[in-house]
């Protein structure tokens, strides 16, 4: 019974970093860099709910608050921060997602403050089914990141804005010239990773309501990992990823001696699996020409 | 003896000079008494992170690989440094001698790490590596963090033995000369030459004979040693050293002031390395409690308007014009060589590289007896 709980929780805290490891894939895969600052969307997020729910104390108003308030962030920090930057080195715009990383974590800090905020989003007791006990919260994230997902992968495979994407990210050059927006597909991308940061927000929050201005710094670098272990840049190479690292996290958490080396032991998994596959599990193979 | 001097590039020198006679100037106004120890420690401050910024320079802007772990480095040495001088202060006291030895067993399992680090980078690139020396950092930081308390200290943290404080920071900065030494006629010798082509395009490397696997290793182990000697220092700069302080988040600060000084500029390391602590140390003082976050804030913004500054591509030809070399040159135009100034205005983006079509079809082709004469003769 207590392997079946694990596993759940596993599965559950999975779930949330499947939705985190979404947003970097995807944003990788379409405008080719690394969201650094996509962790600290999480954060924002959790403050907007904060904010919400001090005025109406409402929830899933405070979720709907903070997924819009994600977007148009996720958008504004592409549009000025990241655009301009598109077609220079890699390094260049990953070291700018690092700038926006401490912008939004500095901010955060100067109008909230540094004590820990807490933010009960909502008071659930355990589901009992014979002799498993599971938390509410576990089943919500989880029955909530399995519809996230499966409606993420049938957008991008049924619906033409989805389709769009893909090409975007299989060959920028060749989908502009079949007529695709580029810079509309990228943006579309960056609000959609950003309003699923704002649901990983709520997700974390049901967990531990304590909410500080770093929330999203250690989950986020632990979502790329995931995403690259999944193999960045695949939708479902991130869900695997997330999956994969949310159950090594529930297990390994269950005995006391492993406990403390949690992170390492993670970050392991990713060098070892890098070892063997270079570019993750899913990853595809690009050959490089001259 | 007069030639041989004048043959001597003092460019490539003027670095060493400048340090050294920085130290010398220091070093005589310690011994008089006249620093106070707050700005004794900013030496070493400097020093450590000049070290640090040099080192990872070389892996980011010359070998142009990504190192997210370089904190990584420097918490294995300051840790074994310090373990190390902690074993010895019983046996040889802490005298100049097991600070070296400190000084060598740091650098040199930071070094052995560079290694470890150093292999997957021959099959990953870019991103992946990235993420690869980003979670040795994050590894290593959690072993220390949770070693025994016999051992390295635990959450707790090593104490250390501190050294005179007087001569540690000149210690430092010799530290730093002898880095800059290796560094710097590493980069201006053909291995240098080689590591640059690798940053500039792997694959015609490869095809031109150069052993990218040597090179690579090379340079991760490399920095890796010079990051393991600054954290020796650091530890004994310090009374304890705990795993907190080298997180992902010094590893990027120590980024930030290698892409700040500019990628492939040593010197551009060094000043961006002393400034930042300087201004880091100053802005302390002046900005404490809930203002201390508008150092943070001032910090991103400024990386974020120069990096877009930098290498934005619709702001080319408004860096060009607005360059501090064009504006060295306009204060330095009574003395400027004709020649010499035409060559460097060339305008090497406009060389025709594509053979114009309407030039090819008006050229008349006129087929001569003598090139035609062999094929009617098979004809015939």
């Amino acid at each position: 019974m207590e392997i079946i709980e694990t596993l759940i929780s596993g599965l559950s805290s999975g779930g949330t970093y499947a939705m985190i490891a979404l947003g970097y894939t995807m944003v990788y895969g379409i405008a080719k860099m690394l969201n650094f600052a996509h962790g600290d969307i999480i954060m924002v997020g959790g403050y907007a709910i904060y904010t919400t729910m001090i005025a109406t104390k409402n929830p899933i108003l405070g979720l709907g608050v903070a997924i819009i308030f994600c977007m148009l962030l996720g958008i504004s920090v592409e549009k000025i921060a990241y655009k301009p930057l598109r077609g220079a080195s890699p390094l260049a715009v990953l070291i700018t997602a690092i700038g926006v990383s401490y912008l939004l974590q500095s901010t955060a800090q100067m109008i909230f403050g540094t004590a820990p905020k807490m933010v009960i989003v909502a008071e659930m007791g355990n589901m009992e089914i014979g002799a498993l006990k599971i938390p509410y919260y576990i089943i919500v994230t989880l029955v909530c990141s399995a519809i996230v997902m499966v409606a993420l992968t049938l957008f991008v495979k049924k619906t033409k804005t989805g389709r769009a994407m893909v090409a975007v990210s299989e060959d920028r050059g060749a989908a502009q010239l079949m007529g695709i927006n580029v810079n509309r597909i990228i943006m579309i991308t960056f609000a959609i990773g950003s309003a699923l940061a704002a649901l990983a927000g709520f997700f974390m929050l049901m967990k531990a309501p304590s909410l500080t201005n770093t929330l999203g710094a250690m989950p986020g670098i632990k979502a790329f990992t995931a995403a690259v272990i999944g193999g960045i840049g695949s939708i479902p190479g991130a869900m695997i990823g997330g999956l994969l690292l949310g159950i090594v996290e529930a297990v390994t958490s269950k005995s006391a001696a492993i406990a403390p080396y949690t992170d390492a032991i993670e970050f392991l998994i990713l060098i070892i699996i890098l070892l063997v596959r270079p570019t993750g599990i899913l990853g595809k193979v690009r050959r490089e020409k001259v | 003896m007069a030639k041989s001097l004048k043959n001597i590039k003092w460019k490539h020198y003027l670095n060493y000079i400048v340090i050294a006679v920085v130290t010398i100037l220091f070093a005589i106004m310690s011994m008089s008494n006249a620093l106070t120890s707050s700005t004794i420690y900013l030496l070493e401050k400097i020093a450590i992170a000049v070290l640090l910024t040099v080192s990872l320079s070389v892996v980011v802007g010359f070998l142009g690989e990504l190192s997210l772990g370089h904190a990584g480095f420097m918490c294995v040495g300051a840790y074994l440094g310090g373990k190390t001088a902690c074993l010895l202060e019983a046996s040889l006291g802490n005298g100049i001698l097991s600070l070296l030895i400190s000084l060598l067993v740091g650098g040199a399992v930071a070094a052995l790490c560079g290694v470890i680090i150093g292999l997957p980078a021959l099959r990953l690139k870019g991103d992946y590596l990235a993420i690869v020396t980003l979670a040795f950092g994050e590894i290593v930081r959690s072993l220390f963090l949770n070693s025994s308390d016999a051992s390295f200290g635990g959450p707790l943290g090593l104490d250390t033995p501190r050294y005179d404080k007087n001569v540690l920071f000149i210690i430092a900065f010799v530290a730093v000369l002898i880095c800059l030494a290796v560094i710097q006629n590493l980069i201006r010798s053909k291995h240098g030459r080689a590591i640059t082509s690798i940053r500039d395009n792997e694959i015609a490397a490869r095809a031109t004979g150069i052993n990218i696997t040597k090179y690579k290793l090379t340079v991760f182990t490399i920095a890796a040693f010079f990051a393991g000697i600054a954290g020796v220092l650091y530890s004994y700069s310090n009374y304890t050293i705990q795993s907190a302080k080298f997180n992902y988040n010094y590893s990027i600060e120590i980024l930030v002031m290698v892409v700040l000084g500019g990628m492939g500029s040593i010197n551009g390391s060094i000043i961006a390395a002393t400034l930042i602590t300087v201004l880091d140390v100053e802005l302390q003082t002046i900005l404490t409690g809930e203002t201390a976050v508008l150092q943070d804030l001032l910090y991103a913004l400024i990386l974020i308007v120069l990096v877009v500054y930098n290498n934005a591509p619709a702001l080319k030809a408004f860096r060009e014009r607005n360059s501090m070399k064009n504006f060295l040159r306009k204060i330095t135009k009574a003395k400027h060589d004709p020649a010499h100034r035409a060559d460097d205005e060339a305008k090497w983006d406009r060389v025709p590289t594509k053979i114009e079509m309407n030039e090819v079809l008006s050229t008349e082709f006129q087929p001569t007896m003598s090139t035609l004469e062999p094929d009617r003769k098979e004809d015939l």
